[in-house]
């Protein structure tokens, strides 16, 4: 790691001999390795390390930046010219540079984003478990005689900064995760479905079993589904889709879509947006999360931001170059990969749990739609206009009754967040955006 | 060319030596089949936002990915350090997947046949930076001018130059050198202090330069994206339910991407997964329908000499006359069901296995006057514009979502809709094809296609299209 951040601030130094008045350099390292399995058989392995830098440097107003995946001395001094090179053709801004000083830092707990024990794991191990949970999902049921396959991933990651401000920084993070994807047929009709189980933590992955039996109940739990009437109803979103429609809203809360007025929520701060039941926030100093980091990628110490709190808007993402177009402050939420600029990134971003779980959600709805599957979702962050392809579970009376596909459904989230009734208790943590089940009060189904 | 005079050889130093013995290394443990993918690419961005150019990057990626497949196994690995022993060292952890003697890489290599479908003596990101922010600069000045209800603009250029070389286990070799450009437009509309509107275009391809100084000029994008901001601003809410759609020419050609592309690659189909698995020989659409993918249209962006395992592209038959043709196979799909690469296997990146993919598909033109399809229609839905696409392969549901339509009433085009998803399912919706119109077009060169977390440049395209009956997804009753 030292090695990096020599190769990062040596980066950082050369910019500033060669005509920069500030620069940050970002690497990153990482080693990947995956084992697929398929009906039973190893099917793919695949394992390697690759590393990189991204540079961004002023000169006086004007930024530029470079990457490359070329680590050696040449390879590096080839990026600072570049970026040094393109920078002369952007505009003097008078916004553009990098954070306040007194807004570098990073957090002094530690964020347990890496474990040791999985730098440890087998290959052999890594395969037995994918094996193990396709297994699970293949004895199921009769009615599964196929499969996608399963895997097992892993990644052991290092970030490094260093700024001409002074400020250097870096963290390890690793990841693993075992997912499934049977296929269940019966009378003509096939589906697929997944589940998946992730953690930063070698320990804190479920069981094969587990991931193969949950994968199995929701492939068969779609076999013969029906396309229902066009109607408007509610909605309840499972926290696998409700996640995904809290993307949607982490997009127009991005500070670089609020200054340029390109968000249904620009100009709404500490209005309500939503009902009493929608509280949001983004943290990314929660230990574990895939969405934690001690420092943001411009050396931004990272905190809890209140997004919505009980529907009332509270902040909005911000990195120091939307906050400064704002006049705000940023919100330590710089996220960048290596080309190009930073822009805005969530930490983990999810909604407040509430009291009620899942199935007393489902008994509270006499006629209406429990959606599992998103397919082709469309948000409009400019009007809040949303419409997406859709399958999942009719409910009637309170109870799960039957498959539906091939609908879509679709309104406007401003009214959506309006609308929202409940939000649920079962909030799981496998993504740095995540939702309890949320059940809002009325939607347009289309269908037959 | 010989090995000698390739990029790779000049730039790194790579003779015909070190590659047998990187593949003999490859197949070390056993395996039928091995192959080395170098890569080296070189790209640049240009970022125009509120009148200014605010950002401007460029960057060099490069590696070699490593591959070897043993019966229905493959493994892979790669490394981002061209050096013998990196290279070897990924070599022999791709030969893991296999268990047993070696097996023998044929000797020497002879340079596979390949298209010259993108000539060119400089490619975009060889022209001075400051003829490519000029690019930007005129897409802005010129959505402004269009209408003075358009108050931000975001115009954005990105070139890339990959160099790429395939070598196979059976002594099979081949370069290539694929340029990409693209201009890009969004423009925000608004009327009286009311509520914003969007609108987006862009285009580009395996082009020079000159591209965009032709009819495809950054005026050009820019007027489409602030015309369809204006339009959005009359837009009533989208209808809902099945009924009547009429697609318009070009990039609604996305339809046939998800309705039947992804379902016909062959990985779905060996394993019997998808919606079109064994169905070949099926009537899957109306015999109206014939589509095509075709790698081989020149200066595409769905285009390439030859494909990522160093197959040359084709012109493949996927539906004729609404009978399902084939599939579009890579060399491991191939092999497995015992017939030939299509030309389809690409990869993102050297970091990437091949899969089969599509490259450019579009449907041929039928002998209906487009004017003459709008006006069979009493109700339904005319969709000009889309944003993208997502199939469920198995299921075969696909949706696109609609970024400018309108009202069909009475045989005559009226008002623009808010955007909406269409849904169907794929080896169904083509069914309902009663008429298609005479005026064949591809899509700009804006296409990206993403498939198990890989990204690869894509194109399509689409004469004007009736479709009886598909499930439209608005708010309106």
């Amino acid at each position: 790691m030292s090695e990096l951040q020599d190769i990062a601030s040596g980066a950082v130094k050369l910019a500033l001999k060669l005509g920069a008045t500030d620069a940050e350099c970002t690497i990153s390292e990482g080693e990947e390795f995956s084992a697929g399995v398929r009906m039973r058989e190893v099917e793919t392995l695949k394992q390697a390390g690759s590393r990189g830098a991204g540079i961004r440097v002023l000169i006086g107003r004007h930024t530029g930046s470079s990457h490359t995946s070329d680590l050696t001395r040449e390879g590096i001094e080839n990026m600072v010219r570049a970026a040094l090179g393109v920078a002369r053709i952007t505009t003097e801004d008078p916004f553009a540079g990098l954070p306040e000083d007194s807004d570098f830092g990073k957090l002094a707990i530690d964020l347990q984003l890496y474990d040791d024990a999985i730098a440890r794991l087998e290959p052999d191990w890594k395969m037995g478990e994918a094996l193990q949970a396709e297994e699970a999902a293949l004895s199921a049921d009769p009615r599964i005689q196929n499969s996608e396959g399963a895997s097992f991933d892993s990644y052991l990651g290092t970030q490094v900064f260093a700024n001409s401000r002074g400020f250097a920084g870096s963290y390890r993070t690793s990841s693993c995760a075992l997912s499934v994807a049977p296929v269940a047929k019966s009378n003509g009709s096939m589906e697929r479905d997944y589940w998946h189980s992730a953690s930063r933590r070698a320990a804190g992955i479920d069981s094969p079993a587990e991931v193969g039996r949950r994968a199995a109940a929701r492939a068969l739990r779609r076999l013969n589904p029906r396309k229902v009437a066009t109607q408007k109803a509610p909605v309840i979103f499972e926290p696998r889709t409700a996640r995904a429609l809290l993307g949607e809203l982490c997009d127009a809360v991005n500070g670089g879509a609020i200054y340029r007025d390109a968000s249904f929520l620009a100009g709404k701060l500490g209005e309500r947006i939503g009902s009493d039941a929608l509280t949001i926030v983004d943290d990314a100093t929660m230990p574990g999360l895939f969405g934690s980091s001690p420092f943001d990628d411009e050396g931004v110490i990272t905190r809890r931001n209140v997004i919505v709190e009980r529907g009332v808007l509270k902040s909005y993402l911000l990195n120091t170059y939307c906050a400064r177009k704002l006049g705000l402050k940023t919100t330590g939420s710089a996220s960048r990969g290596l080309a190009g600029n930073a822009g805005v990134g969530p930490g983990n971003f999810f909604i407040q749990p509430g009291a009620v779980n899942e199935a007393d959600m489902i008994g509270g709805v006499r006629d209406g739609l429990y959606v599992t599957e998103l397919i082709g979702a469309s948000a409009n962050t400019v009007t809040g206009d949303y419409s997406s392809g859709a399958a999942g579970l009719w409910i009637e009376n309170g109870e799960l009754a039957y498959p539906v596909s091939e609908i879509t459904i679709a309104g406007n989230l401003q009214q959506m967040l309006m609308d929202v009734q409940q939000a649920g208790s079962n909030l799981e943590f496998r993504h740095s955006i995540e939702s309890p089940a949320i059940l809002i009060g009325e939607m347009t189904i289309s269908g037959r | 060319m010989g090995i000698s005079q390739s990029f790779f050889a000049q730039r790194f130093g790579l003779s015909e030596h070190d590659l047998e013995s990187y593949l003999g290394e490859a197949l070390s443990s056993g395996g039928e089949y091995a192959d080395l993918y170098f890569e080296y690419l070189a790209n640049t961005s240009i970022g125009l936002d509120e009148g200014i150019v605010k950002s401007a990057s460029e960057g060099v990626t490069l590696g070699v990915g490593v591959r070897v497949i043993a019966g229905e196994r493959t493994g892979y690995a790669y490394s981002d350090d061209l050096s013998p022993e990196k290279i070897r060292k990924a070599a022999r952890t791709a030969a893991r997947i296999a268990k047993g003697p070696a097996s023998i890489a044929k000797t020497g290599f002879e340079e596979a046949r390949k298209h010259n479908l993108y000539p060119m003596i400089h490619a975009p990101n060889e022209a001075g930076l400051d003829e490519r922010v000029e690019l930007v600069k005129r897409a802005d000045a010129a959505a402004r001018a269009h209408d003075p209800r358009v108050f931000q603009v975001q115009a954005t250029y990105a070139d890339s130059l990959r160099h790429v070389m395939v070598a196979t286990s059976e002594g099979r070799i081949s370069y290539d050198r694929q340029p990409m450009a693209r201009l890009s437009v969004a423009a925000l509309a608004r009327e009286n202090g009311g509520a914003p509107q969007h609108g987006y275009s862009g285009g580009g391809g395996r082009v020079t330069l000159d591209f965009f100084q032709g009819e495809k000029s950054p005026e050009y994008f820019a007027r489409e994206a602030a015309r369809q901001a204006i339009v959005q601003l009359g837009a009533v809410e989208a209808p809902s339910g099945e009924m009547t759609v009429v697609l318009g020419p070009g990039w609604p050609g996305i339809l046939l991407h998800e309705a039947v592309g992804h379902g016909l690659e062959a990985d779905f189909n060996r394993k019997g997964v998808s919606a079109f698995s064994g169905r070949i020989g099926e009537q899957v659409a109306s015999p109206l329908c014939t589509v095509i993918d075709d790698g081989t249209i020149g200066s595409r962006r769905g285009s390439l000499n030859v494909d990522d395992e160093g197959v040359p592209t084709q012109n493949n038959v996927l539906i004729e006359k609404g009978v399902l043709r084939g599939y579009l196979q890579d060399q491991l799909s191939s092999r497995l069901m015992k017939t030939a690469s299509t030309g389809s296997g690409r990869r993102e990146s050297y970091q990437h296995m091949p899969m089969p993919r599509m490259t450019n598909t579009y449907m041929f033109a039928g002998e209906s006057d487009p004017e003459e399809i709008v006006r069979s229609v009493p109700k339904g839905i005319y969709c000009a514009t889309f944003a993208g696409g997502q199939v469920d392969i198995t299921s075969g549901n696909f949706v696109f979502s609609a970024t400018e339509s309108y009202l069909i009433e009475n045989g005559k085009i009226t008002r623009p809709v808010r955007g909406a998803s269409l849904i169907g399912n794929g080896p169904e919706a083509l069914k309902y094809v009663s008429m298609i119109g005479n005026d064949l077009k591809l899509d700009e060169g804006i296409g990206i296609c993403g498939k198990e977390g890989q990204h690869v440049p894509v194109g399509v395209g689409i004469p004007t299209l009736k479709i009886d009956r598909m499930t439209v997804g608005g708010t309106a009753g």
